[in-house]
């Protein structure tokens, strides 16, 4: 239990090699559950190493309980860590594994039995103690390796994408057994990974990190719903984000967001009213999901009519592609209702929802408006009507 | 009725096969029956009957003879193979786990300076090898020929060794250094009860470079420290006296016979640590 802080932390190889870490800063609260999530080649799982202490940090500082650990080695940082590739020593049995830590630091015999007992209680290894990590199937290495960072008890537990090498369904049932694991203990924890279902679901703050920068810091919510820029809103979701490419027009002092289907056009209004935009490229970012089929009575949200190009049924929902200004638009809808390809739909935008961005910069536009305001404005201008 | 895979039938191409690796075989093994009948023979036996006559009468009189002879440098090259392996190959563990998991600024640079030591001929080191020797008060002993040994040997060691921990996943020293252990921890606890295969190929190699080294043996020793190999020589150039073939024979038998032991009983391990040892992930 401990809190972790990151102040303006920097990591180069030297050499002209560009920053491998840029200026990373982030907070968080004892008991808290952080991910950092990004493609690879983002520096996630550099920055976890240097919290671990495996590389040294070129500039800043990383507080644990507010005392800076950034000089001390890793063995004294009191912080644990389950490797990707679960790194079990693989000429000790399950038993010597877990003990092996508790060994270094000197604990009586004693103790380490009964810890280790705990632990293999807690994880449901007790059957395979005295098993060779080559005898273990993925998930039962997994649960070793665990066992292995939760017997020390340290302040942080540090996770390197420690589903991505078992299979789907029993990556979904780890990933639910480490929340209840987080839930139960409340360790302070940092997870490492590129998934970004992983991110949503088991984090309390997430870092979208790109390019060794950290693109946005927030509860997975703020991350899905207020995207900080086109990266973060196209990294997370799934399916992903429609960006269709739009011209504003002004309209007695209101921007609209032109949409064309080819055979219907549909006018958007925002909640912005900034004048230069309408000479800027720019990018309408929609969620599948915050399309839908507009109701038989019209409840004044815009819509547009377009031709269905392809379905997916997932199950769950029915993925429909239409064609908005050029760009294939992915629609989530009920699947409850008969779609085929070349029906004409009849679509709706809840406009509150929309984001816009710069095409140039990527970066998001009237972020200082939060979404919901916008919808307050709208709503109350249909009520007007 | 179920029919073997093997074809049954008699074939030309199947005979002119088995008839070649025969005598391949034979051509291979001709040699040690000679050198084994011969060294089992009396001195008579040997001037009447034919090299590949059985002998007449069985007798270790050759063996005992040869082992008096050749016996006392018998126990020197135990003495000067024994250390020299033994410390060739900790030390060769040793780079190689440096080599590959504590990487610093050069280090493969070293490493490649260090394979030089594989391609350098023997003959090439004598002197310089002697000068350095005489230097260090250790001429014409047998700890001079060991170190020789060893710091010839550590090139190929290492190379091994490196190479074998070069696929040792890294994290299992990173998760060592989580868990508290120091270097020389995570080398003895990790990384060497892993290492038995490659352990026993160095074992072997070493062995037998050390144990049948003539060259250094002879420069480097001298009177009753010499090895075996160069007892042997020294045996067999006699110009004086009868020449005694089964003695001979059997002190070369003497001479051969621990790398062969070495081979059947690491061979072995070898095979049964390369199952074992499997690291998955």
């Amino acid at each position: 239990m401990a809190t972790l802080e990151l102040r303006n932390v920097n990591k180069t190889y030297g050499n002209g090699l560009p920053d491998t870490l840029k200026h990373i800063d982030l907070s968080i609260e004892s008991g808290e559950f952080l991910i950092l999530v990004g493609p690879s080649g983002c520096g996630k799982s550099t920055l976890m190493n240097c919290i671990a202490g495996l590389e040294q940090i070129t500039g800043g500082a990383i507080l644990v309980d507010d005392a800076d650990i950034s000089g001390m080695s890793p063995k004294d940082r009191d912080i644990a860590m389950v490797f990707q590739s679960y790194a079990l020593y693989p000429t000790m049995n399950v038993r010597d594994n877990i003990a092996f830590g508790l060994k270094m630091r000197k604990m009586p015999a004693a103790a380490i039995d009964e810890e280790v007992a705990r632990v293999a209680k807690l994880l449901q290894i007790e059957h395979l103690l005295t098993r060779k990590p080559g005898q273990l199937s993925g998930g039962q290495q997994q649960r070793v390796a665990m066992g292995r960072a939760l017997a020390r008890r340290p302040k942080i537990y540090l996770f390197d994408e420690p589903l991505s090498n078992l299979d789907a369904k029993l990556r979904v049932e780890m990933r639910t057994e480490i929340k209840l694991m987080h839930q139960r203990l409340k360790t302070t924890t940092v997870y490492v990974t590129h998934d970004q279902i992983e991110a949503m679901t088991l984090g309390d703050k997430v870092a979208v990190m790109k390019d060794g920068l950290i693109q946005q810091f927030g509860t997975p919510q703020q991350i899905y719903n207020d995207p900080a820029n086109l990266f973060v809103a196209s990294f997370i979701g799934s399916p992903p984000m429609n960006f269709i490419p739009v011209r504003l027009q002004c309209k007695e002092g209101r921007l609209l967001a032109v949409l064309d289907s080819g055979q219907a056009r549909c006018e958007l209004p925002l909640g912005i009213s900034d004048a230069g935009l309408e000479t800027r490229e720019l990018i309408l970012g929609i969620r599948p999901e915050q399309i839908s089929l507009a109701p038989a009575v019209a409840n004044g949200l815009p819509g547009i009519q377009a031709d269905v190009q392809i379905t997916e049924p997932t199950g769950p929902d029915l993925l429909v592609f239409v064609t908005l200004n050029q760009t294939k638009v992915c629609c989530r809808l009920a699947p409850d209702v008969p779609t085929r390809v070349g029906d004409t739909l009849n679509l709706q935008f809840d406009p509150a929802r929309v984001l816009l961005f710069d095409a140039a910069s990527g970066e998001r536009l009237g972020v200082n408006v939060t979404p919901r305001q916008i919808g307050a404005d709208n709503v109350a201008q249909f009520k007007g009507r | 009725m179920t029919r073997s895979l093997a074809p049954r039938a008699f074939s030309f191409s199947r005979l002119a096969i088995y008839s070649t690796l025969l005598l391949a075989c034979a051509l291979y093994l001709i040699p040690l029956i000679v050198m084994l009948l011969t060294s089992f023979k009396s001195p008579e036996d040997i001037r009447t009957g034919n090299l590949l006559s059985w002998p007449a009468v069985i007798t270790g009189i050759g063996w005992i003879k040869a082992w008096d002879t050749v016996g006392g440098y018998f126990w020197n090259s135990v003495k000067i193979t024994v250390p020299a392996v033994v410390i060739s190959t900790l030390l060769g563990a040793l780079n190689g786990y440096v080599l590959s998991m504590w990487r610093f600024r050069g280090s493969q640079l070293f490493f490649g300076l260090l394979l030089f030591g594989c391609f350098l001929p023997f003959q090439t080191v004598l002197l310089p090898a002697s000068f350095t020797l005489g230097k260090l008060g250790l001429a014409s002993t047998t700890s001079g020929l060991v170190l020789v040994h060893i710091v010839y040997g550590l090139a190929f060691t290492t190379l091994f060794f490196r190479n074998y921990y070069c696929s040792v996943p890294d994290a299992l020293v990173r998760a060592a250094r989580l868990d508290g252990a120091g270097f020389f921890t995570i080398f003895g606890r990790i990384l060497l009860p892993m290492s038995v295969p490659i352990i026993m190929v160095c074992l072997i190699w070493q062995f037998t470079q050390i144990w049948n080294d003539f060259l250094f043996g002879v420069v480097f020793a001298s009177g009753d420290a010499q090895p075996i190999t160069v007892a042997l020589n020294n045996l067999v150039n006699t110009s004086t006296g009868v020449k005694e073939y089964n003695v001979d024979m059997a002190a070369a038998m003497i001479a051969g016979l621990p790398t062969l032991l070495v081979y059947v009983l690491a061979g072995k391990y070898f095979l049964r640590g390369l199952t074992a040892g499997a690291v998955k992930g």
